[in-house]
């Protein structure tokens, strides 16, 4: 696949940030009515993230009115406008289908606590040591 | 059967080589994800013109890179005669405005725009021997209901003592690919000229590495 990288390289976008499953996003997403265009927002958790290189996907769930809503975008796709990452999540699996089958509360997933000073401690306490 | 071939009005055909690169996905100006394959063309150079010393107009396209020591004395003067370093891989495309070409000259991709239908002709990937489910898309046999050993079997291949044979062509398991293939009217979703690049719409035969024959399309528009 090396040889189509040139070609590759014009799709794919630059501006999306890093996350992964277990983070909480807002999707901005491009809608086109007629003539006018607008930005749609949709936030919710992304399940997984499928593929690599430009035809890589996401899939983001989000409950709407008791519904369970998933969305699968495209990373590299042009109709996102931006997208935010609201909360880093602690999950340890890259997929979380089993969030499909949890409600309320049980489907709520711990956010990340921030490793930076949790190292510091660590290289701290080693250096007591 | 005293069937005259009759002349089909001559028309005049562009085409070059290429190599297939593999495919790969693009938005198109909606936003819409157009599968594409990559055809890399490069340039191709004019070895021979066609015409009425040899009673059809064609011209003779050359492409690809050949280690010198490899091309036999007859081919060496055959290019030399074109003003070209030899090329691996030749073809004759026959069209009527074969005259207007002019031996040496080079063929870019610029030849196609965006938008256009074009033929993509290639060798399709070898399968080996196949049964005749995945050669001919036969249905085969229940996998329950009482069938036994005999899933992916073709089923009756004809009658009984009326006629007392098979007949000829008569679909059955056998090696399947390896053949030349085209497919027609395919989209040419971006010309990038710098690169020497085809980017068209769909699969194209062969194998990524292929030699690849892309030609004006000879149905429609």
């Amino acid at each position: 696949m090396h040889q189509l990288d040139a070609v590759n390289a014009a799709t794919l976008r630059d501006d999306i940030p890093a996350f992964r499953a277990g983070d909480t996003l807002k999707v901005h997403v491009k809608v086109i009515e007629g003539t006018r265009s607008r930005v749609q927002l949709f936030q919710g958790i992304v399940i997984r993230r499928h593929g690599s290189g430009v035809g890589e996907t996401f899939t983001v769930r989000k409950v709407s009115f008791g519904v369970g809503v998933e969305r699968t975008f495209p990373v590299h796709t042009p109709i996102i406008d931006k997208i935010e990452v609201v909360t880093r999540g602690d999950v340890r699996r890259a997929k979380l289908y089993y969030l499909r089958d949890l409600r309320g509360k049980a489907a709520k997933i711990k956010e990340k606590r921030d490793s930076v000073p949790k190292a510091d401690a660590k290289t701290g306490a080693k250096g007591g040591a | 059967m005293s069937t005259k071939t009759s002349e089909r009005p001559a028309r005049s055909v562009k085409g070059v080589l290429g190599e297939k690169l593999g495919m790969t996905q693009v938005w198109d100006a909606d936003n819409r994800l157009v599968p594409v394959t990559v055809v890399k063309v490069g340039s191709n150079v004019v070895t021979h013109v066609r015409g009425d010393a040899d009673g059809y107009a064609a011209v003779q396209l050359a492409f690809g890179e050949i280690d010198p020591r490899k091309v036999n004395k007859p081919m060496k003067g055959h290019f030399e005669r074109a003003g070209v370093t030899p090329r691996r891989h030749l073809i004759e495309l026959r069209t009527a405005d074969a005259g207007e070409y002019s031996l040496g000259q080079e063929i870019t991709v610029e030849i196609f725009e965006a938008g256009q239908q074009v033929d993509a002709t290639g060798t399709t990937k070898g399968k080996g021997f196949a049964g005749v489910m995945k050669r001919h898309g036969f249905h085969g046999v229940s996998s329950s209901h009482g069938s036994h050993r005999n899933h992916r079997k073709p089923g009756s291949i004809g009658a009984c003592a009326t006629p007392g044979r098979v007949f000829k062509g008569t679909r059955m398991a056998g090696r399947m690919g390896g053949v030349r293939q085209t497919t027609q009217n395919l989209f040419v979703q971006a010309v990038d000229a710098d690169k020497g690049l085809l980017l068209i719409k769909g699969a194209v035969p062969g194998p990524r590495g292929g030699i690849v024959l892309v030609r004006t399309a000879a149905k429609g528009a």
